[in-house]
């Protein structure tokens, strides 16, 4: 496979393991394989301790895989160090979680700045492309307000757009819509099948089957082993 | 600081490691200190107590010292005495000092050896002796009553018509011992077989108190009468200011072929009374001044170490973000710093506001030194530094997957 007519892969890993230190030692991911091309919305199920955490972790460099070779983007992120694997986060990964982890004291446009913080933007740019984020998760009424005046659905629009402002080459989400109620978590998935189409790269964790629902491909995690039904077909 | 770039394999961009500019760390410090404004002052609050005692002590130390030195200074300040290492001085000292420019008063002081003789009031023959007193006979040129700043209680000082004549100034002690009260009956007293009029009775001097005790006769008559060939000291009252000048000058009055022959006293320079006075009042203040600040120190250890442990979600949130760890250490320290230099500017406005209230409630002039003010709220800020240093490389241990699992 030449360099030229390799399809997008923008995550590859090959033969991840994660195994953590213990009495006895804790295997959370054994040999995943999983390849996700730029554009794909992929979510990961699995019932709780089956390791979708960690595979989430190591997706996005905040764990380091025991073995195997993680490529993000065309970064072989394995092999980097601590401070390279931070500037990497730090400029092709996005997150939203599941509690939101907006800084309470300051306002939502300030918020969505801090994304732009370490990741060399110039400062003069910060503010007007927050907006544009802001504008684009439907908040642009929003920018002044403190997070904790925000309802459960606008607090997670504020984390969306911060985590679309440094326009990664994915997006991690955990449990995105595990503290929204169901109509919100509708308007929430709707916003991220647009953002989708628009060409982003999503992965969701969850085990809600609504969120799931929506993926083109859904991956399952068992006992630290993925199964891939599209890996098959390729 | 810069981890080497990152290069992708399959489009050969590169990756710029994480930067955190100075401007922006100094606008996350400021938004994390005032995010809980009341907690921040709570913070400060030991330091500011700190830095207030310190600046305020050091102040009225030095406010203080001022005002006791200008009260004594007018004494001590222009008071010369001169005395020879060897030989003695001459008699007219007087008046070679007189014509110097800053001599208020001079005159020579001699302890008079009358060879034993004791002295009476009572021209008794006692065999018993029990009116014959040891007395201390000192003689004085004119000038000298000046010089020591004696004044009467009654009668006159001898003058310069007097010199040859037999007249005697008792100092109180000696008067109380001769039984003395009065001299506008002219009483007599015997130092041996010589007569002495009184003529005066002292109240008090301000300088050589050994006088108080002592009968005062004048010089021609001591030499007459006991041979004393010249003074053994000379007593200098100058205008303020003028001492230091006055003691270098006299010995050349004096002595002119060998003015190092005599020793000059002259009263120590200002400063360092000062400085004495100074380092007095100091010393107990500065120490509970230390203690408060070492107390502000661990004050803002302490809760800079349980805010980080608060902010380990805000921590996460940012290493996610590409915060590197001593990003995320810079900041808790620099928003320590911040605590300690903000401690330190209201402790030094405190400072100040008390130095000059005492200073007006004890109609003093307020004195303190320039740099004291501007130095402190920087020893505020070093506070805040050395003690955020722990604490602040705590979170570059804390896992942003915890963190971020932990809320906010």
């Amino acid at each position: 496979m030449s360099v030229a007519e390799a399809p997008a892969s923008v995550v590859s890993l090959r033969q991840v393991g994660r195994t953590f230190d213990g009495d006895p030692p804790v295997e959370a991911l054994r040999s995943v394989d999983l390849e996700i091309r730029r554009g794909e919305y992929v979510s990961i199920v699995g019932p709780s301790g089956s390791g979708k955490s960690t595979l989430l972790n190591v997706l996005g460099l905040l764990d380091r895989p025991t073995h195997g070779t993680y490529e993000l983007d065309g970064f072989d992120v394995g092999s980097l160090s601590d401070a390279e694997r931070t500037a990497v986060r730090g400029q092709r990964i996005g997150f939203v979680f599941q509690a939101f982890h907006l800084l309470p004291h300051r306002t939502v446009l300030e918020n969505v700045m801090l994304s732009l913080l370490y990741n060399r933007t110039p400062s003069a740019d910060r503010k007007e492309r927050a907006e544009q984020a802001l504008d684009r998760v439907g908040l642009s009424h929003r920018l002044e307000f403190a997070p904790t005046t925000l309802s459960g659905g606008e607090r997670q629009r504020v984390a969306i757009a911060r985590a679309l402002v440094m326009r990664p080459a994915i997006l991690l989400g955990d449990e995105p819509t595990g503290n929204l109620d169901s109509v919100t978590t509708r308007s929430i998935l709707e916003l991220f099948d647009e953002l989708q189409a628009e060409g982003l790269t999503l992965i969701l964790i969850t085990h809600d089957l609504d969120v799931s629902g929506r993926a083109h491909r859904v991956v399952t995690m068992t006992d630290g082993v993925l199964s891939d039904p599209m890996a098959a077909v390729r | 600081m810069t981890a080497p770039e990152v290069t992708s394999a399959r489009t050969g961009e590169r990756l710029k490691p994480s930067r955190f500019s100075l401007k922006d760390l100094l606008g996350e410090a400021t938004a994390g200190v005032l995010a809980r404004p009341a907690r921040a002052i709570l913070t400060a609050l030991g330091t500011v107590l700190g830095v207030a005692a310190l600046v305020s002590t050091m102040g009225l130390a030095k406010t203080a010292g001022n005002q006791i030195v200008t009260r004594f200074d007018e004494l001590s300040a222009t008071d010369v005495k001169v005395t020879p290492n060897r030989g003695t001085l001459p008699f007219d000292s007087e008046n070679r000092l007189t014509r110097l420019n800053g001599v208020r008063a001079a005159g020579t002081v001699t302890e008079v050896d009358v060879k034993g003789a004791l002295t009476s009031s009572v021209p008794l023959n006692d065999p018993l002796g029990i009116n014959e007193l040891p007395i201390t006979v000192q003689a004085l040129s004119p000038g000298a009553f000046g010089a020591v700043r004696a004044s009467l209680r009654t009668g006159r000082f001898f003058d310069a018509s007097q010199d040859d004549l037999q007249v005697a100034v008792l100092g109180p002690g000696a008067a109380t011992d001769l039984r003395v009260n009065r001299v506008d009956q002219q009483p007599a007293i015997f130092i041996g077989d010589q007569t002495f009029v009184v003529i005066g009775i002292l109240k008090d001097v301000e300088r050589r108190s050994e006088l108080l005790d002592a009968i005062l006769i004048p010089n021609g008559v001591a030499k007459a009468l006991y041979g004393t060939a010249g003074a053994s000291s000379v007593q200098i009252d100058t205008d303020v200011g003028a001492a230091r000048l006055i003691g270098r000058q006299a010995p050349i009055a004096l002595a002119p072929n060998n003015p190092k022959r005599l020793a000059v006293e002259v009263p120590p320079q200002n400063e360092v009374v000062k400085t004495q006075v100074e380092g007095d009042v100091n010393a107990l203040f500065l120490l509970l001044g230390g203690v408060s600040l070492l107390i502000g120190a661990l004050g803002i250890a302490n809760v800079t170490l349980v805010s980080v442990l608060e902010r380990v979600g805000e921590i996460g949130l940012r290493r996610a973000v590409g915060a590197a760890r001593r990003h995320i250490a810079a900041q808790f320290l620099l928003e320590s710093t911040m605590l300690g230099f903000f401690g330190g500017l209201i402790g030094t406005t405190l400072a100040v506001i008390t130095i000059v209230a005492v200073a007006k409630a004890k109609s003093w002039v307020p004195v303190l030194d320039p740099w004291l003010p501007l130095a402190a709220p920087f020893a505020g800020a070093l506070i805040g530094l050395v003690s955020g240093v722990y604490p602040s490389w705590r979170p570059a241990s804390v896992e942003p997957i915890a963190a971020l699992r932990s809320g906010l």
